[in-house]
């Protein structure tokens, strides 16, 4: 420590000494204090008007949606009408990107290879590992989150967030959490490792680190896409399809909501158990309503979400792809890698309702889980030899979402399968960079870890949980 | 006013970690840890203000960013950091999170709080919500307690006036004694002047004279009257005595730990104690 000098002493003794003269309430006069001042200046400063409006537009749409009765379905119906939206909506564009980038550049790319003489192995990981690979991201994600981000940007921008936080900020309490939890909980529907950061508003220590393991349950930008694809593809298919839409989006709701009871649940249970203490208080702002700048809005969603979201999807699966590619045509004594790992996961998955594809898959697609789906997809492809023409490794074009089913389905899926892999989408480790993030925020291995793991073995526990029951009711499956 | 802004866009900076950056005899100072490289500006200008008063909004009118503005407080917790040029000079823009005080704990509160006090910026704008003018205040004083130079943006004065709220803007600036701007950020109206009136607090054309407390109860003035004198004596450099005082009466002990280290007098802003964001917007890192 450097060398204090005497005045400096002096000063810290003093004010050591005086605390005792200003009394234990000193901050809360201090408050008081600067709380009258700024209320004499303000009231010099501004003339209110004569009359209070008769009519409250913003009072009465609060009492509405924040109401106990209302408050949740108004939640929920809002939340499904926008997923109903997405998954409506994506449908032509997907197909359409499909076309182009599978059924006509693809074709294209194989013949220019051929045409200059590329060697097999070197045309393999380009265009069937690291092309392949990237279209897929592309045509999958790209629709859902054009139309996704703009709709939950709008909410945001229109004032809707903070009441949901005002909604859920009574069961927070009830967990033992802060209240606050309910905003890094919005945040980390967008990313989980912003969510993590945005911990930061909660002061005390215990609290926010509840807020930081939990957040994980919000269902984040990597993982929309997958739930919003497989209830479209499974779950939409069990009605007629004019209800299509409309049940695949409660679907993906139920799972949102899903995550939502976890949070409370997990942060019950660490509340009571590791991270004992008292629940602190504190006031939420609701801000007034704005009507939100539409084009801007969309504008910025794109460049700030959907973009950024894509970009980072693409750059994980170039090299997925390649990886992809290599352990499925590197073979050992006649049998790739690729099988053998899967062969080596497969008892696990199918225990859990889910297969050894999708575990691997999940390994691949730790640094991101926006290439989980393609994952999946390409190792379905490999395994089963399906092919488009040109042997393992190639993906075959799937240019609608029945063949895309189709081909799933010939890879082993039942409806089970489906839903545990929702399940498990919801629940299991967060990315690489929510853990990294964690790492950062917390400063603790132990945490980082726990945060890390805690999801992972409940994903495990409750997908086992669901097989075992939906095979004791319908049969294996 | 007619000066028309000469508004740049620049990338946002992304910290980079290094071991040197944790090592205390890091003493290439608080400039390069807050990432506040001013050998390239001529004036660092922070933005403080309440949750959803429009800091965001102000930030992206003035440095052309657009960096995504929410609805809800919370939104940025972290520090975004721009910049703009106007007239001659080159501004560095640092937008702090969104507090309600400046005295509590909370790590945004302290990210905020450290940047106006460590790093000294050359102007503070503090944006307030026009129609939440009493609430909004609390914070201004505080921010005024710590440092002279200040600007008060009275931003969404559109919700003000359709309110029917009217708002003597004159009359707060004598009040507090620093200018005062009117401001619609959304629409771009008030910032022309906003900027003139920047430029002004930082090239010293405008002295401010900022309000600071005084109606202390009788415990805390006699308190003030013994302890204040001491920290002039000692630091005779501060531009905020008083505000220290009440933290170290607060008990603050990061305050505490700068006065011991005798960091607050010393004007080549060097610290160990700032609060540095470990990353920034997460997506941008990426």
């Amino acid at each position: 420590m450097a060398a204090m000098s005497i005045e400096e002493r002096d000063i810290l003794q003093t004010a050591q000494d005086l605390r005792w003269e200003v009394g234990q309430d000193f901050h809360e006069q201090l408050m008081e204090n600067i709380y009258a001042e700024a209320a004499q200046l303000a009231d010099r400063a501004v003339t209110w008007p004569d009359e209070k409006p008769r009519f409250d537009l913003d009072r009465t749409i609060d009492r509405l949606v924040t109401s106990r009765l209302w408050g949740f379905p108004l939640m929920i119906l809002l939340f499904t009408f926008v997923f109903w939206l997405t998954i409506t909506g994506a449908n032509f564009p997907s197909q359409f990107l499909a076309t182009i980038l599978l059924d006509t550049i693809y074709p294209l790319l194989l013949q220019g290879a051929e045409a200059i003489g590329m060697p097999w192995w070197l045309s393999g990981i380009l265009i069937d590992g690291i092309y392949l690979a990237t279209a897929w991201v592309v045509s999958v994600m790209l629709p859902p989150m054009a139309i996704f981000f703009p709709l939950f940007t709008l909410l945001e921008d229109f004032g809707y967030l903070p009441r949901m936080a005002f909604n859920l900020d009574n069961i927070f309490h009830k967990a033992g959490t802060h209240g606050k939890q309910s905003l890094s909980m919005m945040m980390g529907f967008g990313c989980n490792a912003a969510g993590v950061i945005s911990t930061r508003i909660i002061d005390s220590p215990r609290e926010r680190l509840v807020a930081i393991i939990t957040n994980n349950f919000a269902l984040c930008n990597g993982r929309w896409p997958t739930q919003i694809l497989v209830a479209t593809l499974f779950i939409g298919a069990l009605v007629p399809p004019y209800m299509a839409g409309l049940v695949s989006a409660l679907a993906v709701v139920g799972i949102a909501m899903l995550g939502v009871l976890l949070t409370f649940v997990i942060s019950f249970g660490l509340t009571r158990s590791v991270l004992q203490g008292e629940v602190s208080t504190f006031s939420l702002e609701l801000p007034p309503y704005r009507p939100p700048r539409f084009w801007q809005t969309i504008y910025t969603s794109l460049i700030d979400r959907t973009f950024p979201v894509l970009w980072r999807a693409i750059l994980f699966a170039i090299p997925a792809g390649a990886v992809i590619w290599l352990v499925a045509n590197i073979t050992i004594g006649g049998t790739s890698i690729a099988e053998y790992l899967i062969d080596f996961l497969n008892p696990l998955g199918i225990l859990i309702g889910l297969n050894g594809i999708i575990l691997l898959a999940y390994v691949v697609a730790i640094p991101a889980n926006e290439i989980v789906i393609p994952t999946i997809l390409m190792f379905t492809v490999l395994v089963l030899g399906v092919n488009g023409g040109d042997g393992a490794g190639v993906m075959f074009e799937l240019n609608s979402a029945l063949q895309t089913k189709a081909l799933l389905v010939a890879g082993g899926w039942t409806l089970l399968t489906a839903i545990n892999l929702m399940l498990f989408s919801l629940i299991h480790n967060p990315c690489s960079t929510t853990i990294y993030t964690i790492y950062k925020e917390t400063g603790s291995k132990r945490w980082t870890t726990l945060s890390a793991l805690l999801p992972l073995a409940l994903g495990f526990i409750v997908t086992f949980v669901v097989a075992q029951v939906w095979r004791l009711f319908f049969g294996a499956g | 006013m007619t000066t028309e802004p000469n508004t740049q866009t620049r990338p946002q900076k992304v910290q980079s970690d290094s071991a040197c950056a944790t090592c205390p005899m890091h003493n290439a100072g608080i400039l390069l840890k807050l990432g506040v490289d001013m050998t390239d500006w001529d004036y660092v200008i922070a933005l403080a203000g309440n949750p959803n008063t429009g800091k965001s909004t102000v930030f992206n009118a003035l440095t052309g960013l657009r960096q995504h503005t929410g609805n809800w407080p919370g939104k940025t917790v972290t520090r975004a950091e721009g910049g703009y040029s106007y007239g001659d000079a080159r501004y560095k823009m640092v937008d702090l999170p969104g507090t309600y005080s400046l005295l509590s704990t909370s790590l945004d509160e302290e990210v905020a709080r450290d940047f106006i006090l460590f790093a000294q910026p050359d102007v503070t704008i503090i944006v307030v919500d026009a129609t939440r003018l009493e609430r909004n205040l609390n914070l201004a004083l505080q921010v005024l307690e710590i440092t002279d130079r200040a600007v008060l943006c009275l931003n969404l004065m559109d919700e003000a006036k359709r309110h029917g709220l009217v708002l003597d803007d004159r009359r707060l600036a004598r009040d507090l004694g620093i200018p005062v701007v009117p401001c619609s950020a959304r629409s771009g109206e008030g910032i022309p002047e906003l900027l003139q009136a920047v430029h002004d607090v930082a090239t010293g054309k405008t002295i401010c004279k900022p309000y600071r407390l005084k109606n202390e109860s009788p415990a805390i003035r006699r308190a003030l009257n013994v302890l204040v004198p001491k920290i002039k004596a000692a630091f005779p450099d501060m531009p905020n005595p008083q505000w220290v005082a009440l933290r170290l009466l607060d008990g603050d002990q990061r305050i505490a730990e700068a006065v011991r280290l005798g960091e607050l007098g010393d004007l080549n802003q060097q610290s160990s104690l700032v609060a540095e964001p470990s990353f920034q917007i997460p997506l941008e890192v990426v």
